[in-house]
């Protein structure tokens, strides 16, 4: 290697910025997609029952913690089970994510 | 955060910080772990624990960039992958500016080389050398950008930059007269 080398170029020649793979990108929008779609469909639902039945008041209250934490450990954990989960769809879908955010907040409340 | 539009909108922006930044993450990995299978994990770990903590971040940011904030959780992750596996930054990477060079005469096999020098040199400084010139080279960032990443103040950044190239320099020196 030469004496005179030009360190500065030869750091640029050789951390060159890297392209992630297709695969990641694959397999990560749709994750993330998941995650903002399902999060904002569940604030939607808290807030519509709060309006309707006084005992699901908790909920939109629950919804303004979770949502002013861009939704806390309910994401990571969100995304973990919607990974598993990717077919279930419709009632059954937000009644499982309405349980599992209940779940959540007891965790988080018990603290 | 108090409603639908306004997680909306803040999932948009969300998209925007991903779209832009996939690539600068992705290499900041790369460089930081070493292989692309390990890069691509963080990769996803960051963007996942950045949507966690996306409100608050926009919220404090005042108007600057987020890059140096998505690019600190990438620093703080791969620290605890490093910690949680008790494992050391690979020193061989699998460069891609080596390895998708063309080659065919001597002087480009040289040059390949002394990329090879200057990755192996990289590796081999402490990490937070390593880390400042991964983020001034691999990824554009300047001082301020880097000094918000790395939690340090400017001055303290550029003298960390300045002594990471000394230190490079000297032990490319070294393997120059050997």
């Amino acid at each position: 290697m030469s004496e005179t080398f030009d360190i500065e170029a030869l750091l640029r020649s050789a951390l060159v910025p890297v392209e992630p793979s297709e695969g990641l990108s694959d397999r990560l929008e749709p994750r993330l997609s998941e995650l903002t779609g399902l999060a904002a469909e569940e604030l939607a639902d808290w807030e519509l029952s709060a309006m309707r039945d006084p005992r699901n008041w908790a909920r939109p209250a629950a919804a303004v913690v979770v949502g002013g934490t861009a939704a806390g450990a309910l994401v990571l954990v969100r995304a973990r089970q919607q990974h598993k989960k990717r077919h279930l769809t419709g009632p059954r879908a937000l009644q499982r994510g309405l349980l599992e955010v209940a779940e959540d907040l007891k965790k988080r409340l018990g603290r | 955060m108090t409603g639908v539009a306004d997680k909306r909108r803040l999932d948009g922006d969300f998209t925007e910080l991903y779209r832009t930044h996939l690539r600068d993450v992705y290499s900041y990995a790369y460089y930081r772990i070493g292989n692309h299978h390990d890069a691509e994990d963080l990769t996803e770990q960051t963007f996942l624990q950045a949507y966690r903590h996306f409100e608050r971040a926009q919220r404090e940011s005042d108007g600057r960039p987020l890059r140096p904030w998505l690019i600190r959780i990438a620093h703080n992750l791969a620290a605890n992958y490093y910690r949680d596996r008790s494992r050391r930054p690979q020193t061989q990477l699998e460069d891609a500016a080596v390895l998708s060079a063309p080659h065919g005469t001597e002087d480009l096999v040289e040059g390949r080389q002394e990329l090879k020098d200057v990755l192996e040199g990289v590796s081999n400084l402490p990490d937070d050398r390593r880390e400042a010139l991964i983020m001034r080279f691999a990824l554009d960032m300047d001082n301020r950008e880097i000094a918000r990443a790395l939690g340090r103040t400017e001055g303290a950044t550029k003298v960390l930059i300045h002594r990471a190239i000394k230190q490079l320099e000297q032990g490319l020196a070294q393997v120059s007269d050997e």
